[in-house]
């Protein structure tokens, strides 16, 4: 009895030093390392781009159910996402910044709320439409493209972005230069969306070489761990993630697809989508838009200028 | 109404590729775990104390690791110690690790169950400690926890759905798929949930059946 209990201990040990391997693993991915100290988004450590956001005093938005009931509860509820760097991202230290994020602090500042006031929920792109239908959330900030298919379930202002499928691959890959130069090297995207769908439907390259993580940062990391040749998603988020560790990786530049990002809302809610769309066209002419962008996803080197609100 | 069966038919490339890669999953787990797992027991019950030692060590430790775990290890971990395995085989090798310690542990309450004066008997026959165990004792053991032990095999099949989150497209993917194709997420699950039923009922069949037929009379 007593062999069985040191022998179980001792393998409980075993199975601790195990995982501390594997922690020290995730660690030595790259922190930028000091390139530019405090550049925005690079490493883990979450900054804004500085943009000034003082809530609007006089609004009004008659009819709109959603802002009924922020005004009432006194704070928005917005969905976002954790894992995108300089998109929607979340830092080791519980902050929250990116893109989408400072998108979202815009709206609310701009519709009299206080962007302090923002309760952030993470909700996974398989859940957004049920958690917009629900009333979960007042609105959704989360690379979330624009299609057909979801108009029939929620209401979109916007875009805000226009975002393309693209390629990241490691900062020595020559091979890849394109989606159509795929064939026989090993690609990683999300599991079950529509960039993997994209690479399965045109056959850029075979089944067998096609995985899927839940997310991103998990392809990402196999990338780095040479397990993957490329990760496929808008580029966008690439482009975060390159900026993340821009030693490492690259993004290719070759889009071969066009994403609408929009601001997900209620769908019958056309008042509050209204005062959304004013929101973004505004923030265009006064250069709000490009200040937000120039201070997250412009580190990566790309330039970027607002699309016209679509106003359906 | 029509739209609820459209979620199935105009979806069925998805729905057949998840459910076959369950089955897959769970027909290889579970002659891997039984396997493993009656190794185990025998480790477990043997004379011999390191063997003894091994097999409650192993199995306190994995019955206290997160399946998921037990995949990220394989899939993130060990390629950075430098262990390559492919993402199938990693599932099958993460579910028959863990499965194995809960069978081993199922098959030690049914060996507790045959009566001492068995294994006296067959030893005064002069019957070897192997013998025993093969012949009088785990014959008898089997017997006594199919129940137990189809409800484990139950749990490893739902247990396959942690393989989605590591590059297996099995039954657990098909919720990702059909969100990103816009279908209602309800229906989707409700899809789903008919699909392993259609893997449960014949599971509990078969333990009905062989609990008839292998009932032990004592």
């Amino acid at each position: 009895m007593n062999s069985c209990r040191t022998a179980s201990l001792m393998g409980m040990g075993v199975l601790a030093i195990v995982m501390a391997l594997g922690a020290c693993g995730k660690k030595d991915e790259p922190r930028a390392a000091g390139s530019t100290s405090a550049a925005v988004g690079t490493g883990d450590k979450c900054a804004s781009s500085g943009v000034k956001l003082t809530p609007a005093t006089d609004v009004k938005i008659e009819g709109s159910k959603t802002y009924d009931k922020i005004k009432g509860a006194g704070k928005i509820v917005v969905g976002v996402k954790a894992d995108q760097p300089n998109l929607g991202y979340k830092d080791a230290d519980g902050k929250r910044c990116g893109f989408d994020i400072e998108v979202a602090q815009l709206v609310a500042a701009r519709i009299g709320i206080d962007p302090s006031k923002i309760e952030y929920k993470e909700i996974p792109s398989t859940n957004r439409e049920t958690a917009i239908k629900g009333g979960e959330i007042d609105y959704y900030v989360g690379t979330y493209s624009i299609t057909d298919k979801r108009k029939n379930d929620v209401g979109f202002a916007g875009p805000y972005f226009i975002a393309g499928q693209d390629l990241l691959v490691r900062k020595d890959e020559s091979a890849i230069t394109g989606k159509d130069t795929l064939q026989g090297k090993k690609v990683c995207s999300a599991t079950g969306s529509t960039p993997l769908q994209r690479v399965r439907e045109q056959k850029l390259t075979d089944d067998g070489n096609i995985s899927e993580f839940k997310t991103y940062s998990e392809c990402v990391s196999q990338l780095l761990d040479k397990k993957v040749d490329a990760v496929t998603t808008d580029d966008a988020i690439l482009k975060g993630f390159a900026a993340q560790s821009p030693s490492k990786l690259k993004v290719i530049g070759q889009p071969f697809s066009q994403e609408k990002y929009g601001i997900g809302v209620a769908k019958d809610d056309t008042a509050f989508r209204n005062a959304v769309n004013d929101v973004l066209e505004a923030a265009n002419k006064d250069g709000t838009w490009k200040k937000i962008y120039d201070g997250t996803l412009g580190l990566s080197g790309s330039s970027a200028t607002q699309p016209p609100a679509e106003r359906y | 109404m029509l739209e609820f069966f459209r979620t199935l038919t105009n979806n069925w490339d998805i729905f057949s590729r998840g459910f076959l890669t369950t089955l897959k999953l769970f027909v290889i787990g579970a002659v891997g775990s039984l396997t493993v797992g009656t190794i185990l027991a025998t480790m477990r019950v043997s004379p011999v104390p390191v063997l003894r030692g091994l097999g409650a060590a192993y199995v306190n430790i994995i019955r206290n690791t997160p399946l998921t775990l037990v995949f990220a290890f394989l899939v993130f971990a060990a390629p950075k110690l430098g262990i390559e395995i492919a993402f199938e085989p990693a599932a099958y090798t993460a579910l028959t690790i863990y499965t194995a310690a809960f069978i081993c542990e199922t098959l030690r309450s049914g060996i507790n169950t045959v009566p001492v004066g068995q294994g006296e008997a067959a030893r005064a026959l002069g019957m070897t400690f192997g013998q025993v165990l093969y012949l009088i004792v785990l014959p008898q053991a089997f017997r006594t926890v199919v129940p137990p032990l189809i409800s484990m095999l139950n749990a490893m099949l739902k247990n396959t759905t942690v393989a989605a989150g590591f590059s297996v497209v099995e039954a657990g993917a098909i919720q990702a798929y059909l969100s990103e194709r816009g279908e209602n997420q309800v229906v989707t699950l409700f899809w789903i949930t008919f699909g392993f039923l259609c893997f449960v009922v014949p599971l509990i069949l078969l333990q009905r059946y062989l609990e008839r037929r292998w009932a032990v009379v004592r």
